[in-house]
């Protein structure tokens, strides 16, 4: 009796509860994170499921089935759920495709800006001075200039297609990701852990990558979910201008531009690609919002 | 206060040379032909010789630079290839448009983005507030210029309420001063001019405004979730005063100091946005003009343009910084 008094007089010992599986529960809390993750799923699995997915080839041109509306339109059909564009083609199809090469886009983009920028910003908070002036003078110059605008000039001399599209939208992508792991390393630089692996005799590289590094990942990780939002919407617009991703490709946004000279006639073939976009968007917005509030209570709005 | 303006002026300086060292090196990391990418692939030999001895292509690297240098600060941002009219004329006859549009869409955004902010923070977690909270959220994620189609779809070709494209109907008079139509039309009293402008203005200025309304939306309620928290409010509440003039008079003011940065920064944003709004609604100004000339591989055009475009951007947020220092005494200006 007096053994399980003292045991339940015991006071409890707080568990050993690694910070990440807090964030984990706060983000799995989150309404908005979970909102925009299944999206997020939804969207990556119809990327990679394409081929089975759509009912019919995305590029496979039919002159007989020309603006076939959708199935609940007059005139729609069960073989073209979402109706066909002015070649014939199904949109419900090139819409699945769409979301293929929207994430190889995003994924390119997202990962010149990540890669360069974050090494470009390593580099500038842990070495200081002379390194640092020159690299931020220059990323602020990349800032200067208005967004996609950059995009646009650096497609100009490119010339359009995928491939450059990616590396124009990558490009104005660095800064962004120089400016957060500059910040984060000069916070770290100070610590007491970096101090003693330089004096253990830590190369540089090592004490950037290995131990800096995972400390700055919070807001890496949500700048990244946004990031992906704006790359999606950027490729779209240069896909719309004709810059992007060219014919056959089935390219959210340059099946919206193809529809625009039919919007009379066929509303249908510019209204879809514009709520894939739409979606997929708000899905990466949605998870970074709710990232931001579990990784960084700082940043919370 | 004044050194601070002073530096931040000076700044400006190796900023915009290094603006003008990448526009200048575009040209010449391309394959090609530099004078053939200028003048097109059907200028005559004649021709491109003596623009490469004009500009000096046959000069080492960083002498080129200089004589681009040296063009730019005469103000001299060369010829347009197809109407071989000065770069320079040609970008003051359409800026005027460019920030006409984003003048209204910005009056637009700030306004009915901060009423939005406003109500939505003084009913926080009320169906207003995640709907509203939930629409800028969609406003930020929806290309624009699918909105554009949408908004001419609805109102332009099915309603018939705003006219498609353009500045102007055709047999609509107006004396231009300024270029900025409204204003002309203000200025001359030409009321049917006047209204036929806004009428023209109002689906793309509404497209453009979007994105920024959504950001000062979310904008003004979080700051003004802050500033409601705060004891001179519970002060002023506890005084009797009523609930709006609290918000209003007490709150509104220290709220909105952080929204005026996101407004300023916005011109950013209404630029690049401006290039794919111009283009859908055809309407004349400097994005129009830039696109045009990228598909038209127009390259005076496309290197003048940016140039001038950055510049006003940078200058822009030169500005918005000094008068942020200015209207918030918080800021540390050392």
């Amino acid at each position: 009796m007096i053994t399980s008094l003292t045991r339940r007089q015991q006071p409890k010992i707080p568990e050993d509860r690694h910070p990440f599986l807090d964030q984990l529960e706060q983000l799995w809390r989150n309404k908005t994170a979970v909102a925009g993750m299944i999206v997020i799923t939804l969207f990556v699995l119809t990327g990679l499921l394409a081929p089975v997915l759509s009912p019919h080839d995305p590029v496979d041109a039919s002159l007989y089935d020309q603006l076939k509306p959708p199935i609940w339109e007059e005139g729609g059909r069960s073989s073209n759920l979402l109706g066909t564009d002015d070649l014939g083609r199904d949109i419900l199809s090139r819409l699945i495709y769409g979301a293929r090469v929207s994430l190889l886009v995003a994924l390119a983009t997202v990962g010149i800006g990540f890669i360069f920028g974050s090494l470009l910003g390593a580099i500038a908070g842990y070495y200081k001075g002379f390194l640092d002036n020159i690299i931020m003078r220059f990323m602020d110059i990349l800032l200067a200039f208005p967004h996609i605008l950059l995009a646009i000039v650096i497609m100009a001399y490119l010339g359009p297609g995928l491939r450059n599209a990616m590396i124009a939208i990558g490009i104005i992508y660095i800064p962004r990701y120089a400016r957060i792991v500059r910040a984060s390393v000069l916070e770290e630089h100070e610590k007491d852990y970096v101090t003693a692996s330089k004096a253990v005799g830590s190369r540089d590289w090592r004490i950037i990558f290995v131990s800096i590094f995972p400390n700055c990942l919070a807001p890496l990780i949500v700048q990244t979910s946004l990031s992906f939002a704006s790359a999606i919407l950027d490729a779209a617009a240069l896909g719309f201008l004709g810059l992007g991703a060219q014919p056959p490709t089935p390219e959210w946004g340059a099946m919206i531009a193809m529809g625009r000279s039919h919007i009379l006639r066929a509303w249908w073939v510019m209204t879809f690609p514009g709520i894939a976009i739409l979606l997929a968007v708000l899905g990466f917005n949605l998870f970074g919002d709710g990232l931001r509030d579990a990784l960084d209570p700082r940043l919370r709005d | 206060m004044l050194a601070h303006i002073i530096r931040r002026i000076l700044l400006l300086i190796p900023t915009l040379l290094g603006i003008s060292i990448i526009i200048f090196f575009m040209m010449h990391i391309t394959p090609g032909d530099p004078a053939e990418l200028l003048l097109g692939e059907r200028a005559t030999e004649k021709a491109l010789e003596a623009l490469r001895e004009h500009l000096g292509l046959n000069e080492p690297l960083h002498v080129q630079y200089g004589m681009f240098l040296k063009r730019l600060l005469r103000g001299d941002l060369g010829e347009t290839i197809w109407t071989r009219q000065k770069v320079w004329i040609e970008v003051k006859q359409r800026f005027p448009a460019t920030i006409e549009l984003s003048i209204a869409a910005m009056i637009i955004s700030t306004f009915l983005g901060i009423i939005l902010g406003i109500v939505s923070a003084t009913r926080q977690y009320s169906v207003f507030d995640y709907l509203s909270m939930l629409g800028a959220l969609v406003g930020v994620s929806m290309p624009i210029f699918w909105l554009g189609l949408v908004l001419m779809l609805i109102f332009s070709l099915n309603l018939g309420w705003f006219p498609m494209s353009g500045r102007l109907s055709v047999g609509i008079e107006l004396d231009t001063i300024t270029n900025f139509y409204l204003l002309d039309a203000l200025l001359t009293k030409n009321w049917a001019a006047l209204k036929d402008a806004l009428w023209h203005i109002a689906l793309p200025a509404f497209t453009l405004s979007t994105i920024p309304m959504a950001i000062v939306a979310r904008m003004t309620r979080s700051s003004m979730l802050e500033v409601l928290r705060q004891d001179y409010i519970k002060t002023a509440k506890a005084k009797g005063l009523s609930p709006g003039i609290v918000v209003l008079k007490h709150a509104l003011r220290n709220a909105l100091i952080p929204v005026i940065t996101v407004i300023g920064l916005m011109f950013g944003i209404l630029m690049a946005g401006a290039i794919l709004t111009e283009t859908i609604f055809a309407w004349p100004g400097v994005g129009k003009w830039l696109y045009d000339a990228v598909l038209q591989r127009d390259y005076m055009v496309i290197q003048g343009g940016t140039l001038f475009v950055a510049a006003i951007f940078v200058m822009i947020n030169l500005v918005v910084d000094i008068l942020y220092a200015v209207i918030n005494p918080k800021i540390s200006v050392h």
